[in-house]
């Protein structure tokens, strides 16, 4: 599964560890929810950095203690109609003020990418080759958002607005 | 009516190449068929019995001579020539052709006419008041809201792929049109003792499977906070709603099992976080909405002018006047009411022909303005009184003057297991069936106000819990059965319907449709007591011993 990171088709430093896979001397890890909130201390006292995979169902507050320490939270799409992961996002992003990596995991096609983005993604692990080598082109397909949200596109009634008030300049 | 600026029509025009993108990946294989149904059902295509459905959105019911043309255009270019209305203000074509579906969306971005969450586990089309705008009484035109809220759903990006369907209608009426009691949010336009404009919130209403009204969540939200307010629900509901199982995945479940209070606080914990945010709608923004509103600029008409008066010595001008003619908040103008409801012909059915024609007498007669109620009729908004003759002349013409708006025959019915691959049962033949029996205008007129509603399953489309009569489709060991309930309503009282006794074949539904009526003649108080009052006066129990004592 190609990984797209800052709009590119990138390597992945990190490796993921399963809930009993003993912790590697170094090297950046992704860790499961359950095994990061039992081990926090260990994980971030080792030397590179550490993701936690967190699944939908699970209160992303339970994050917020951490968040200035994570490196990446890989939030989970077990398939592409399940959509919880884009509230975590949004929280993380906008209430929790997230500023690490904050990838989409799971069924990730092209056809979700400008709904990521907009609620906070920045890297994706991808299903297909395909859909990964089109995420620039496919990230740029809207121009056009009616909501606001912290990614900080003007929404169309504000764009409506500052047309309102320049073409007012003139007259 | 709306005016689509640039920007709107940039979005619709990103949303059809989007599409084509889609349906282009999957005919060429890139895309399995479950990826693609996710994807296509996002823009109103289904895959039916015969052939792919493909139901496009009319917002709030408005719709220009422009856009019905359209319609007209796609029917006869990319279907068999005509479409079906819903009871969610939306269109379906039945027979599209996939590998067509973008050059239809194409040719309907054009008027500014789209399909966006026509379908799917999204935000559905938001639907309003036929009569918005023009009736008398209402306190302010909830299109304006209606518009904001259409923007802010569109595209939504956390909310997109939600545990179910979500659907959201907007009244402000006393007497409602738009059903807002039977969807998952229902937004009643108040005012605040300061005058100002807000909305009662209703939440968790819904038809189908496990059917509930809507309960009020909250008394008043400002018209400011409307936005905040929704996305706050949204937000509980995305990251609550049950994902395990489709038929407990709707809103109202989620709110039936916690409980309306503890609902409720979820709702205004999550609100208080948001409100003050850039979601919160300043008086500036909704005026810029409201300007691209155009009203028509109407005449100083007289009440009652001669050609009506004249016209009033024709018995059949007078039977059509009398139940498709409402009053406008107008002096001199009228509410025409379209019924697509034709003796023997399946409801909410409407030709190509049919839709050019009405395009042009929507230009002659009602300032170009043409308007989709959920009961599966059309209505031309704006009609001068002195007009009405000659426009009841022409519908007739046309076919589209049957004198039976709100009549036992003016029924509402899915498609049913004619078309749809969900279906258990057929309605349309069963509407069919009951429109004949009922075909006698004087007997129709004799019964009143009688609202029979028609589902081919247990999904409700045809909205059978809430009908005076309602009839539901099932199968049982591999036959046809009808189960039929009455005393449900849709409207500011809306209730559900009791079921009368056991299910009864096919053949037999009309005959024990003519039973309730009969009993109902002989159990009503005088003339005017309604069927539905009928029914909540005496209870289900002397229409059922009626109507199974022979059986």
């Amino acid at each position: 599964m190609p990984l797209v990171n800052g709009g590119k088709i990138a390597d992945d430093s990190f490796v993921k560890l399963a809930a009993d896979t003993p912790l590697p001397e170094g090297g950046d890890i992704l860790v499961p929810a359950e095994r990061f909130i039992g081990e926090a201390d260990a994980l971030l006292r080792r030397t590179g950095k550490v993701g936690v995979i967190w699944p939908n169902n699970r209160d992303i507050a339970e994050l917020v203690p951490y968040l200035g320490k994570i490196a990446v939270v890989a939030l989970v799409f077990p398939t592409f109609r399940d959509g919880r992961a884009y509230s975590q996002a949004r929280l993380l992003r906008e209430r929790y003020n997230y500023r690490g990596e904050l990838r989409a995991t799971g069924q990730i096609l092209r056809d979700q990418f400008v709904f990521m983005l907009r609620a906070g993604f920045d890297s994706f692990d991808v299903k297909k080759q395909s859909d990964a080598e089109a995420f620039m082109q496919t990230a740029k397909r809207y121009s056009v958002f009616y909501q606001p949200t912290g990614d900080g596109r003007i929404t169309a009634l504000h764009r409506r607005m500052q047309l309102r008030h320049s073409e007012g300049v003139g007259t | 009516m709306y005016a689509y600026d640039e920007i709107d029509r940039t979005l619709v025009n990103e949303r059809v190449s989007e599409f084509r993108d889609q349906v282009k990946r999957r005919l060429s294989g890139e895309l399995t068929e479950d990826e693609f149904k996710i994807l296509r059902l996002q823009n109103g295509v289904y895959l039916q019995l015969h052939a792919y459905m493909f139901r496009v959105a009319i917002p709030y019911g408005t719709l220009a001579s422009n856009q019905l043309r359209a319609l007209a255009h796609v029917a006869r270019k990319y279907d068999r020539g005509y479409g079906h209305f819903t009871t969610r203000q939306n269109i379906q074509f039945n027979w599209i052709k996939l590998a067509e579906l973008p050059d239809a969306l194409a040719d309907l971005a054009e008027v500014g006419i789209h399909a966006m969450q026509t379908s799917g586990n999204n935000m559905r089309n938001v639907t309003s008041d036929q009569w918005a705008g023009v009736a008398p009484g209402e306190i302010e035109d909830p299109r304006i809201w209606s518009e904001l809220i259409r923007q802010h759903t569109t595209l939504h990006p956390e909310f997109s792929f939600l545990p179910r369907k979500f659907k959201i209608a907007i009244t402000a009426s006393d007497h409602d049109r738009a059903a807002i009691k039977i969807h998952d949010i229902g937004l009643k336009l108040i005012k605040n003792e300061k005058g100002e404009t807000g909305f009662e919130v209703l939440v968790g209403g819904g038809l189908g499977r496990t059917p509930f009204i809507g309960k009020t969540i909250k008394h008043f939200v400002h018209g400011r906070d409307i936005l905040s307010y929704i996305e706050a629900i949204l937000r509980v509901y995305n990251q609550y709603g049950r994902r395990d199982n489709i038929y407990k995945a709707r809103i109202k479940i989620l709110v039936h099992e916690l409980g309306i209070e503890k609902f409720s606080r979820e709702v205004e914990e999550e609100w208080q976080q948001i409100r003050n945010s850039s979601l919160q709608i300043d008086d500036e923004v909704v005026e810029d909405i409201r300007s691209r509103f155009t009203y028509p600029a109407y005449e100083k008409l007289p009440h009652m002018p001669d050609e009506l008066r004249q016209a009033a010595a024709d018995p059949d001008f007078e039977a059509w006047r009398k139940n498709s003619v409402a009053p406008h908040k107008v002096q001199g103008y009228s509410i025409v009411t379209i019924s697509l409801k034709p003796i023997g012909a399946p409801p909410g059915d409407a030709t190509a022909e049919q839709m050019d024609a009405l395009a042009d007498l929507a230009d002659k007669y009602s300032f170009g303005e043409i308007r989709v109620g959920h009961e599966q009729n059309l209505a031309l908004p704006h009609v001068a009184k002195r007009d009405l003759p000659a426009l009841w002349k022409a519908l007739d013409k046309l076919g589209l003057a049957t004198p039976n708006v709100n009549l036992i025959t003016d029924i509402i019915a899915c498609p049913g297991l004619d078309y749809c691959s969900l279906a258990n049962a057929r309605s349309i033949p069963i509407a069919q069936e009951l429109t004949r029996r009922f075909a006698n205008h004087e007997l129709a007129n004799l019964i009143g106000r009688l609202h029979i509603n028609i589902s081919g399953c247990i999904n409700a489309c045809g909205h059978h819990h809430v009908g005076h009569i309602g009839i539901l489709g099932v199968e049982k060991n591999g036959e046809e059965v009808y189960q039929i309930t009455i005393g449900g309503r849709a409207d500011e009282s809306a209730a559900l319907g009791n079921l009368i006794g056991p299910g009864v074949k096919f053949d037999e539904v009309a005959d024990v449709v003519e039973d309730i009526v009969e009993a109902y003649l002989a159990l009503r108080e005088r003339p005017e007591e309604l069927f539905m009052d009928t029914v909540k006066r005496l209870g289900v129990e002397p229409f059922k011993e009626r109507v199974y004592a022979t059986r």
